[in-house]
C-alpha cells in the first residue's frame, strides 16, 4: 500500500518534470526557428542588394533605393531621445519611491507604476497624437507635431515604468549598512542617496535603463502614430523637430503591401534582423551587468 | 570622578513592531576610557549604540523614553543639529563599507561635508588618521586607488580612520572585528588603546574574551536590560550577578 502511493508520487513527479523540460525545450526551439526564419528571409538581401547600396541615405523602395541608414538613424535618434527623457525622470522617481516616500505611499506607488506598463501602445499612440503632438507644434515651433521629439516623448513615457520598477528594486537591494556608513559620517539624507546608495546600485540602474531602452527601440505602434514617418536623414539637432521614420515603423507600414519574395520584402526582413541584433546586444549587456552585480554582492557577503 | 561624557537616564526604546529593545537603562560613559557593552545577541547593544549618534532617526515608528545627555545636553532636544552630532560621535560598524570612492576621498568626505576645504589641512587629516588606525604604511603609496581594492582587515581600519578624520569626541564601535582575522583584530585593539587617550570609546566587542581584553568599564546587557556594570578587571573576575557569571563562564549565550 505504502509502496503503491510512493510509486504514484514518483510517477507524477516524473511527469511534471518531463512537462517542464519539454516546455523549456519547445520555447528555445521556437525562438531558434524565428531567428532562422528571419535569417533566411533577410539573408537573401545580401545577394540582391550590395552592402554599399544598403548603406545609402535614400530609402525609396519603389525606385529600388534601399538605403537603410535613415531608418537606423531614425530609430537611434528617437530611442536616444527617449532615454534622455526617461533616465533622469525614472531615476528620480525610483529614488523617491525607494528612499524618500513613507512606506504606505511606496506600497501604493509601486504597483501603480507597474500597471502603467500594461497600457496598450496604441492607446498611448492615440494620446500622443491628440495631446503631445499639438503641444510640440504649438510650443516648440515645429512645422508639424509629428516629429522625432514626439516619438521620444512617447517612448520615454513607455520606458518609464520599466526603469522605475527595476531601478527601485536595485536601490532597495542596497544593504542598510551602506546608508548607515554615510549617515554616520554626518552626511544628510540626500548626500547619502547621491554619494552612497545610487552609486552602490549603479549596475542595477544601468540594467533598468537597458531594459527600458530595449523596450523603446522595439516599440512600433505609438512611434508610427506620432513620428510622421518621413524617411530622411536626421543629422542635425534640428531633426528632433522634424518627422523621422524608424526601422519598426518601416516594417510595420510596408510589410503588408510588399510582394512576397521580392527584394523589398527581403530588405524589410534584413531590417528586422538589424533590429533583432541591436535588442539582443542591449539585453546581453544588461544581463552581463546583472551578473556582475550578483558577483559583487557575493564577494561582499563572503 | 570626572564628568561623564554620555549620561543615559531611564532610557527605554521600542521598535515599530512593539519589541522592547531597551528597558529603563541608566548609564554613565566616561571620557578617555573604553566602555565595553557585551552580552548575547538581541540584547539591545546595537540599539543602545545607535541611540548615541541618533542613527535610528530614519527607522519608522520607533519610540524613545528617557534622556540621552552628551556633555550635559540632551541630544534628542528639538533644534539639535543631527549631522553635527554624528561628526562629534563617530561610528564604526561590523561590516566595513568603504564609500565607492578612492581611499583618500573616503577619508576627506566627512571633513568636506563639515566644511573643511583647505587642501593642506585635508592632507594632514588623511595622514594623521591613517597613522592612528595603523594603516598608513600599507596604503600611503596608493591613496588614489579605489577603497574597495583593500582587504577586509584594511577596509575595517580604513573605516576607523574615516571616523577619526572627523575629529570626533566619541567613537562607537559595533563588533568592529567580527569579520577580521586575529592579526587584524590585534591591530585594531592596539589602536584603541592608543586612541582612548584622546577619545571616549564605546565598543560592543564580538566575544567575552575581547571584552575582557579591552574594557576599562564593562556593561553586561541581557534582553534589553542592563544587568551589571563595573570596572573591567572586577566584572570579569568577580561578577555580582549570577547571570553575568553564567555568561562569562560560557554557560549560556
Ligand atoms: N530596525 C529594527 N526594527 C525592529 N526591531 C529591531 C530592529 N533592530 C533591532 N531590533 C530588535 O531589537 C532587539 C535588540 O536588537 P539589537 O540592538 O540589534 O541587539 P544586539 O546588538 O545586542 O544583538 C532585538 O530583539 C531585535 O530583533
Ligand atoms: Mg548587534
Amino acid at each position: 500500500m505504502a509502496g503503491h502511493t510512493r510509486t504514484q508520487r514518483t510517477f507524477s513527479e516524473y511527469l511534471i518534470e518531463r512537462l517542464i523540460q519539454t516546455t523549456g525545450i519547445l520555447v528555445i526551439l521556437f525562438l531558434a526557428l524565428i531567428f532562422l526564419f528571419l535569417l533566411r528571409e533577410g539573408g537573401a538581401t545580401f545577394f540582391e542588394v550590395s552592402l554599399r547600396d544598403l548603406l545609402q541615405t535614400r530609402w525609396y523602395p519603389n525606385e529600388e533605393y534601399f538605403g537603410i541608414l535613415p531608418l537606423v538613424l531614425g530609430s537611434l535618434l528617437v530611442t536616444l531621445g527617449a532615454a534622455a527623457i526617461s533616465l533622469p525622470l525614472g531615476l528620480l522617481t525610483a529614488v523617491f519611491i525607494a528612499e524618500v516616500a513613507p512606506r504606505w505611499m511606496r506600497e501604493v506607488l509601486k504597483p501603480l507604476i507597474e500597471v502603467l506598463a500594461g497600457i496598450p501602445s496604441v492607446v498611448l499612440g492615440f494620446l500622443g497624437m491628440v495631446v503631445v503632438s499639438p503641444l510640440v507644434r504649438e510650443y516648440l515651433g515645429a512645422p508639424t507635431g509629428l516629429t522625432a521629439l514626439s516619438g521620444s516623448l512617447m517612448l520615454g513615457y513607455m520606458a518609464l515604468p520599466t526603469i522605475v520598477s527595476v531601478a527601485e528594486d536595485a536601490l532597495d537591494a542596497v544593504p542598510k549598512s551602506y546608508r548607515d556608513a554615510a549617515l554616520a559620517l554626518g552626511a544628510t539624507h540626500w548626500q547619502t542617496i547621491w554619494r552612497m546608495t545610487v552609486p552602490a546600485a549603479r549596475s542595477g540602474i544601468l540594467t533598468a535603463v537597458m531594459l527600458g531602452v530595449g523596450r523603446a527601440i522595439g516599440e512600433t505602434m505609438a512611434v508610427m502614430m506620432v513620428t510622421g514617418n518621413a524617411a530622411r536623414m536626421p543629422l542635425t539637432l534640428n531633426s528632433l523637430l522634424m518627422p523621422v521614420r524608424t526601422m519598426t515603423a518601416t516594417i510595420a507600414a510596408e510589410m503588408g503591401e510588399v510582394a512576397q519574395g521580392s527584394t523589398h520584402y527581403h530588405v524589410l526582413f534584413a531590417i528586422g534582423l538589424v533590429l533583432f541584433l541591436v535588442t539582443f546586444i542591449i539585453n546581453l549587456v544588461a544581463a552581463w551587468a546583472i551578473f556582475r552585480q550578483g558577483r559583487r554582492y557575493g564577494r561582499l557577503l563572503s | 570622578m570626572r564628568e561623564p561624557k554620555f549620561l543615559l537616564e531611564n532610557v527605554s526604546y521600542i521598535y515599530e513592531d512593539g519589541a522592547r529593545a531597551l528597558h529603563d537603562i541608566s548609564l554613565c560613559i566616561y571620557p578617555h576610557k573604553i566602555t565595553a557593552i557585551f552580552g548575547p545577541a538581541g540584547g539591545g547593544k546595537s540599539t543602545l549604540l545607535r541611540l548615541l549618534n541618533r542613527l535610528n532617526d530614519l527607522v519608522p515608528g520607533r519610540h524613545l523614553e528617557g534622556r540621552v545627555l552628551l556633555d550635559g545636553e540632551d541630544i534628542y532636544a528639538p533644534g539639535v543639529d543631527v549631522h553635527a552630532l554624528r561628526r562629534r560621535v563617530g561610528m564604526v560598524f561590523a561590516t566595513p563599507v568603504p564609500l565607492p570612492m578612492s581611499i583618500r576621498r573616503n577619508l576627506t568626505y566627512g571633513p568636506e561635508l563639515a566644511g573643511v576645504r583647505d587642501r593642506a589641512r585635508l592632507d594632514e587629516l588623511v595622514e594623521r588618521s591613517l597613522r592612528a588606525a595603523a594603516l598608513w604604511d600599507e596604503v600611503k603609496d596608493r591613496l588614489d586607488e579605489p577603497a574597495s581594492a583593500l582587504s577586509g582587515g584594511q577596509q575595517q581600519r580604513l573605516c576607523l580612520a574615516r571616523t577619526l578624520a572627523l575629529e570626533p569626541e566619541v567613537i562607537l564601535l559595533d563588533e568592529p572585528t567580527s569579520g577580521l582575522d586575529p592579526i587584524s583584530t590585534a591591530k585594531v585593539e592596539a589602536s584603541l588603546q592608543e586612541l582612548k587617550r584622546r577619545y571616549t570609546i564605546v565598543i560592543v566587542p564580538h566575544s567575552v574574551q575581547q571584552a575582557a581584553r579591552v574594557a576599562d568599564h564593562a556593561v553586561f546587557m541581557l534582553q534589553g536590560e542592563l544587568v551589571e556594570e563595573g570596572p573591567g578587571e572586577l566584572l570579569f573576575t568577580r561578577p555580582h550577578d549570577q547571570r553575568t557569571e553564567d555568561y562569562i563562564t560560557g554557560r549560556f549565550g
